[in-house]
């Protein structure tokens, strides 16, 4: 973990992330309101090839290492010992996939809904997404803060200028949250620097001597930025107002990837800088992903708006991640990160399919469908695929997560696996349930009764998501196998006591 | 210390007194309508001296003259030539503004009492006595005074000169008093001697400290720091906004050498006890400025007392330079006070600039509401608009939030953990303003005035370099911040 040794001459990592940086700036120059069409097609081709050089990192990635891959380092700003220092191990490779990829969905997805300032959405998605994936390749403390924070300023137009009618309040409320969570992180990460004699590496921090009760502070502070990241009960009040308020898009984007940064933070920071603190309160750590699991679980199910089920939803399901985190063994971790992927996917997908109905409908409460079935057969057998992988069953991706994670936990302590199994239950009550009031029955609304069945584009969407949705479920070996050295040097790292 | 008169270090500063009595003449006896060619020469001036300027620094030109009056090093040059550009831009925003509110229409005086103050900005830069301080501080003042006045029917702008005339007066005599008590105390008024005779302890502290609390006050004033900071909204709101772009600009740049000059350079023996001053004026200043902002609805006003909070963090960065035995970090801490009052001003000039190129004749862009829709009717102003807001906001990869992070960096390194934690909580109530500011330009639908907004090239191409330039220095902030932290240690020998 130490070494860059496994560096490699080609900067993919750099493409990965400018790629749809620069895509984004020359969709912003290029693109005129008056022809959307160019602009959509411009986006289009500025996400795929953004996804396309991210391949190689899947191709080119060494399953027998936990060291960090493709490394690239050059100073950025002398003064402060601030690098350009890039690399993915097993834990952030997926991520970056995952990122790229979803970029293509919300590219699609917003082909024809949005019809207004088309240059500039697309464009802040482009270059959200290069921010992002910015956050899971950064090796350099600073330069991992400047991704992380920049990601506030496109989301924050996402949210504010495309939304729902109650759009601005959930835009300040979104950024004013993260700001103030991230801003104790900086002067923890200012802190480190100097107890690393002028240092930013991310390493160096991981392996620095470090007293208990730094730890604890440094840990605390960089809770304050991954909890409301992550979100954790009880700072995730921002969520529903963001995931209702935002288009289809940010939605998606907002669950499958920047939910993830902030659990991302947890293992590449909290854990291996603060071992001995996360240690000692990992149990305040479970026990607030515990009321993640089962008391948002409880609140998702009397939800009445579709959007704010599968935001509190999400909550419920990062609380397994976060749970996974601090069980420390093997089927903890590796459970939690395929609950990441896993949940990118579902979540990602279940706003799309909300994005489908609102399109048509235009409103998202559930007492106005029922009977969709009726209507659009094609996208309800989407719709319950997506649902019932929300709920964890099995053969989708949904289980393999959830299950490793409650395996991790039984192992940890026999009474905290089974309240996390309990998730199962919640997880089938509000899925289900909405699936039910939703797609089933008799057609009440008679607005239902004109709405069409999914188009091609949709389609495409949705079947290249449950693709994916059935293979990770049936053959989850890929995901795990990259992250296997991974998990188990951090696991290993953790152990050791730093003080 | 040298005693000839090496009049050649003070070039710049005779070449632009020349060059400003030229331009004088020229424009009495000019007869056109806009002073469009008094405003060319005034610009044509700036860039003879700045180029000058330019050449001497590339040089290394550097030194003591007039008996050790007046100082020419790296910081001077760097100041300068930042104060130069500055002007420049300044009178470029405001030349359309200050023509339809017939500023212009009965002399061309905006442009030589601007190049006044800039020449009385130029000797504050280079002080090294306390006489040319003083000499300093007044030139700039009484120009600024006159600049405000200019509107003089406008009942607001007199208001304005008048409340600036007042109070910065009794500043100004304050600042004079404490020097007296210095100068009493050490019987010396050259700023490196009296460093000098501080340090052999030989000196009774009590009137020294005396002084430098009256000396803190008056430099307090001309930045604008709490609780010396009630001027400034008033005198932000009520100047015609051109001028107020001249006087929330340079003069930043000016007082901030002051302080560097007197505090650091002449009284670094007692920094002890200007220290906790600091300390206080940057706390209030935080809170009051960022608190109070929320609650404006008029955007000078807003932005006024934002700069006090701003002038918050300035404090931040010098009174952090104040450690035992480590004159690295006490460079760094000076640099990267330097570093946050050069994009300060930078900003400035974006945020003050898209308020005279958004006011027409007849309209003044006064009201944060008038931003509403700005997207719509001018997406290139609005996307400079929202990188100012976030560069002002510290949010990366904004040249704003580097120099947040070098001062915070600083305040860490000096001990200051805590101070850090509340100057990063008073940024998180600051970026709420600015994120209001964001949503009118962006969220909202355009109110009453829907027309896209045009004006000639060269204000909206300076416009967007200049927001261009708040990113740049945001992803490529190292030269410029290597440049502030060399300026401070080879001018003041940390």
């Amino acid at each position: 973990m130490t070494s860059d040794m496994a560096s490699s001459t080609f900067p993919w990592l750099t493409l990965s992330i400018f790629v749809p940086i620069v895509a984004g700036l020359i969709v912003l120059l290029v693109g005129r309101d008056d022809r959307p069409g160019l602009t959509r097609w411009l986006s289009l081709i500025g996400s795929v090839l953004g996804f396309l050089v991210t391949l190689p990192l899947y191709t080119g990635f060494r399953y027998d290492t936990a060291d960090m891959q493709f490394v690239e380092n050059v100073p950025w700003i002398e003064t402060f010992a601030v690098n350009y220092h890039l690399g993915i191990d097993g834990i952030s490779m997926w991520f970056v996939l995952l990122t790229a990829f979803f970029t293509i969905v919300v590219v699609l997805a917003g082909w024809e809904v949005i019809t207004k300032r088309v240059a500039q959405y697309m464009a802040s998605f482009l270059i959200l997404s290069g921010l992002m994936v910015g956050v899971f390749c950064a090796l350099d403390g600073m330069l991992f803060y400047v991704f992380f924070e920049a990601t506030l300023i496109p989301m924050y137009l996402i949210i504010g200028a495309w939304g729902g009618p109650n759009r601005v309040y959930a835009a300040f409320k979104f950024f004013l949250y993260t700001l103030a969570g991230s801003l104790l992180t900086l002067i923890a990460f200012i802190y480190l620097w100097h107890v690393a004699g002028g240092s930013f590496d991310i390493q160096t921090w991981q392996h620095m001597k470090l007293g208990y009760t730094p730890q604890l502070l440094v840990f605390l502070a960089l809770l304050a930025a991954f909890a409301v990241k992550v979100p954790m009960w009880p700072v995730h009040t921002w969520l529903p107002d963001a995931h209702v308020e935002a288009p289809t898009g940010g939605s998606v984007v907002l669950a499958a990837i920047m939910l993830k940064l902030g659990a991302y933070g947890f293992l590449r920071f909290s854990l291996p800088i603060a071992p001995d603190a996360s240690h000692s309160l990992a149990g305040l750590m479970i026990a607030l992903s515990l009321i993640a699991v089962i008391y948002i679980g409880l609140v998702a199910i009397v939800q009445d708006d579709m959007k704010k089920l599968v935001a509190y939803s999400s909550v419920a399901h990062m609380g397994f991640v976060t749970l996974g985190f601090f069980i420390f063994n093997t089927a903890g971790l590796e459970g939690a990160i395929v609950q990441m992927l896993s949940h990118g996917f579902v979540s990602g997908a279940m706003f799309l399919c909300i994005g489908v109905l609102y399109d048509r409908l235009h409103t998202r409460r559930i007492d106005a469908y029922g009977g969709v079935i009726n209507v659009m057969p094609r996208f309800v057998t989407f719709f319950l695929l997506f649902s019932l992988a929300n709920c964890g069953l099995p053969a989708t991706s949904g289980f393999v997560g959830e299950f490793t994670v409650i395996m991790g936990a039984v192992e940890h302590n026999f009474w905290i696996g089974l309240l996390t199994a309990t998730a199962l239950i919640w997880g089938a009550a509000y899925s289900l349930w909405m699936f039910k009031r939703v797609a089933l029955g008799d057609i009440v609304n008679e607005e239902v009764r004109a709405m069409a069945d999914l188009g091609k584009r949709e389609f495409f969407i949705l079947g290249v998501l449950a693709i994916l949705v059935l293979y990770m479920g049936i053959h989850p070996k890929p995901f795990t196998d990259v992250m296997h050295v991974s998990v188990q040097a951090l696991l290993q790292h953790v152990s050791v006591s730093k003080l | 210390m040298q005693n000839h008169f090496q009049f050649a270090l003070a070039l710049p500063e005779i070449l632009l007194l020349i060059l400003t009595v030229v331009v004088l003449i020229f424009d009495a006896f000019s007869k056109s309508k806009n002073r469009h060619s008094t405003f060319i020469l005034s610009l044509l001036s700036l860039l003879i001296v700045a180029v000058v300027n330019a050449v001497q620094w590339s040089d290394g030109v550097a030194g003591t003259t007039f008996n050790g009056m007046f100082v020419v090093d790296s910081l001077s040059h760097f100041l300068k030539i930042a104060s130069y550009i500055t002007v420049a831009i300044t009178l470029i925003y405001g030349r359309q503004y200050a023509e339809e509110r017939e500023m212009l229409s009965h002399g061309g005086e905006m442009y030589t009492l601007s190049l006044f103050a800039l020449l009385g900005q130029m000797v504050m830069i280079s002080a090294g006595s306390m006489l040319t301080v003083y000499l300093g501080v007044e030139l700039m003042s009484f120009a600024l005074y006159a600049l405000i006045a200019l509107r003089r029917e406008n009942v607001k702008a007199t208001e304005a000169a008048m409340k600036y005339f007042v109070l910065g007066s009794l500043a100004s005599g304050i600042l004079l008093y404490g020097l007296s008590m210095i100068y009493g105390a050490t019987g010396q008024l050259d700023l490196a001697r009296i460093a000098h005779i501080i340090a052999t302890g030989q000196v009774h502290t009590l009137p020294l400290v005396f002084g430098v609390v009256f000396i803190v006050a008056g430099l307090a004033f001309k930045l604008g720091a709490v609780p010396f900071h009630m001027w400034v909204p008033d005198v932000y709101h009520g100047a015609p906004t051109a001028v107020t772009l001249l006087v929330a600009a340079a003069p930043k740049l000016a007082a901030f050498a002051l302080i560097l000059r007197l505090l650091i350079e002449g009284l670094h023996g007692l920094a002890l006890d200007w220290q906790p001053m600091l300390l206080i004026m940057a706390v209030l200043s935080l809170a009051i400025g960022n608190i109070t902002a929320i609650a404006q609805t008029d955007f000078k006003r807003m932005l006024a007392y934002s700069t006090i909070s701003h002038m918050g963090f300035v404090f931040l960065g010098l009174l952090s330079g104040v450690v035992e035995n480590n004159p690295q970090a006490t460079g760094q801490a000076y640099g990267s006070a330097l570093f946050y009052m050069v994009i300060y001003v930078l900003t400035t000039l974006v945020t003050f600039g898209l308020i005279l190129l958004l006011s027409r004749k007849g309209f003044e862009c006064e009201n944060i509401s008038d931003l509403k829709g700005l997207n719509r009717r001018n997406p290139v102003l609005a996307g400079v608009l929202l990188l100012s807001m976030f560069s002002l906001a510290g949010i990366p990869p904004l040249a704003g939030f580097y120099a947040k992070l070098a001062v915070l960096q600083a305040l860490v390194g000096a001990g200051h953990v805590a101070m850090a934690v509340v100057a990063v909580l008073f940024s998180l109530v600051g970026a709420f303003y600015y994120l209001r500011v964001v949503k009118m330009a962006y969220f909202d639908e355009p109110e009453g005035e829907t027309a896209p907004v045009a004006g000639g090239v060269l204000p909206h191409g300076l416009m967007s370099l200049n927001g261009l330039a708040l990113i740049v220095l945001g992803v490529l902030p190292g030269g410029l911040m290597a440049l502030c932290v060399h300026a401070i240690q080879t001018s003041l020998g940390f």
